[in-house]
């Protein structure tokens, strides 16, 4: 896939320029992510804080790169990859936007927790999680930088591991709330951020899909890793280290 | 005509602009073979250019003029009330291949057409096809609005009269304001009927070039870029027209308007260098088309 070669130079550069902004804004959203998770893992009121500001920004570079597109497509009625480019970026940036939020609920409840510190104990354990959330995000924002959708169907499916992190985090706290019900608030709080991080998986995903909407034609929304798998990538994607 | 095909502008180059890393030698999904950027060899159609309730086939069809090649070997199947739309570069031979569909081309003294071509399973190039009565069953509508020098009525009239489809003057009246009608042209030129048709306005003499290609009852319409010469409006009367005809007719367009293509047609056939690139459902061939030479095409990549 090419963006540029367009006759028109002028098309070329808003089409790049598109693109350069989504990668902007993913770049934005995944840092603010990593600061939530860092915030959250080190309770740092501060960092937490500052996150927590941080999400106006986020939407600004959505609304910017929405009306963008359909200036695009008003004026230049793309066609065919081109087509494709501008609804798969439309469809991104939704997704970087709500990860912007559930980053920002982080940002939040993590504020909150910075507060008590007698449960550092408790929101270790999102430290695995929270790693294996964000590797996902990375893979994927890096999959549609490089328009790669071997790299994208290789992160398909890695959400079932974090959702067993959920379960497995979710059995935990309820330990730990019927250990000690003075707990109960914070656990709820460290339970509600798991939450968000599993969402953020699940909008990775998407993004994903987005990117192999966009490299293959294809819509693979609702349909099961193995289908995807044996029609669309029938030989053998290498699995990346597990 | 010559001319134009030498010439011939706007190809691309033959070899790669720039080196890539090797793909897998096979597509994932459609099983075929990669095929670099600017590779512009075309070994046969892609898609589908064949369909079950053909209304006109071609197969194997080669357009001369004089010892210079204009199409080479191409199949495709017109379906029976569908819109298609034929779409490529200047001089690619899109225009030559309407021509061959009501032996247009027989005009040109220069011009061979081989291959064989039908219409409902008749040969339309047989020995006992007589182009006059085909031009009545696959009617034409040219670029320029082109009505005879003659009233309204009379340009509607004319292929009726010839054709002896009206017995008297009331049921030539009714088919001259049927036609009007079906053409969404009658309501503007109803009390101006005995009016020189070269009067009305560029939109209005289109549509009156349909309604007289309509009055004798044709079962396809070929159209050659019928609305490269009006305004956006007039333009949109045409396309509601043609979608509204398509209902009983069977419609082939050329245009250059590749937003045109998408919008009235149900099947694209793109045409590159006189050979059939690609046919597909307009819907596919514009969100995700098979062959790069249409995607470099239809997004404007033709160098």
């Amino acid at each position: 896939m090419e963006i540029g070669q367009h006759i028109s130079q002028r098309y070329n550069e808003e089409l790049e320029d598109i693109r350069n902004q989504v990668l902007k804004m993913g770049g934005l959203v995944e840092s603010q992510a990593e600061q939530a998770v860092k915030a959250l893992l080190e309770s740092d009121f501060e960092l937490a804080k500052a996150v927590a500001n941080g999400d106006e920004a986020v939407n600004q570079m959505e609304v910017d790169i929405d009306e963008e597109c359909t200036r695009v497509i008003a004026r230049r009625q793309p066609t065919a990859s081109d087509l494709r480019l501008v609804v798969a970026v439309v469809k991104v940036i939704t997704d970087l936007e709500r990860i912007g939020d559930e980053a920002e609920k982080i940002a939040r409840y993590s504020k909150k927790l910075a507060k008590k510190q007698n449960i550092t104990r408790m929101h270790s354990e999102l430290s695995h999680m929270s790693q294996l959330v964000l590797t996902m995000l990375h893979d994927s924002l890096d999959a549609f930088a490089r328009l790669d959708a071997d790299g994208a169907v290789r992160i398909l499916g890695k959400d079932q591991q974090v959702n067993v992190e959920l379960d497995n985090l979710s059995r935990l706290l309820i330990t730990f709330m019927m250990e000690d019900p003075r707990h109960i608030k914070s656990a709820l709080r460290v339970s509600w951020c798991a939450r968000s991080l599993e969402r953020i998986a699940d909008h990775a995903q998407n993004i994903c899909e987005y990117v192999i909407y966009l490299v293959k034609g294809k819509d693979v929304r609702h349909t099961s890793l193995e289908h995807i798998r044996s029609k669309y990538f029938p030989y053998d994607i290498e699995d990346g280290e597990e | 005509m010559t001319d134009v095909i030498n010439t011939m502008p706007g190809m691309p180059r033959a070899a790669p602009l720039e080196s890539e890393t090797p793909k897998p030698a096979v597509d994932a999904i459609t099983g075929e073979k990669h095929r670099s950027e600017f590779d512009v060899e075309i070994n046969g159609t892609v898609g589908k250019p064949l369909v079950d309730n053909a209304k006109m086939s071609s197969r194997n069809c080669d357009v001369f003029y004089g010892d210079k090649q204009a199409i080479f070997g191409v199949d495709l199947d017109i379906g029976n009330n569908e819109i298609i739309a034929m779409i490529g570069p200047s001089g690619c031979g899109k225009s030559t291949f309407l021509r061959v569909l009501n032996r247009m081309n027989d005009t040109i003294s220069i011009c061979r057409v081989t291959g064989e071509h039908t219409l409902d399973g008749e040969d339309i190039y047989g020995k006992k096809t007589d182009p006059v009565l085909l031009r009545a069953r696959v009617g034409m509508v040219f670029q320029k609005p082109n009505p005879f020098p003659k009233s309204i009525y009379d340009n509607v009239a004319y292929g009726a009269r010839l054709h002896g489809l009206a017995s008297n003057r009331s049921e030539l009246d009714d088919l001259v304001e049927a036609s009007l009608i079906k053409a969404g042209l009658f309501k503007e030129v109803k009390d101006d009927l005995q009016k020189p048709g070269t009067g009305l306005s560029g939109g209005q003499q289109q549509r009156l070039c349909i309604a007289r290609a309509i009055a004798v009852d044709p079962e396809v319409i070929l159209m050659d870029e019928p609305t490269s010469a009006l305004d956006p409006i007039a333009t949109a009367t045409i396309e509601e027209l043609m979608d509204e005809l398509k209902s009983n007719y069977t419609i082939a367009i050329v245009t250059h308007s590749m937003q045109q293509a998408a919008r009235v047609s149900q099947r694209t056939a793109y045409f590159h260098m006189g050979k059939l690139v690609e046919v597909n459902d307009t819907d596919k061939v514009f969100t995700n088309p098979e062959h790069q030479l249409t995607e470099n095409y239809i997004t404007g990549r033709f160098g």
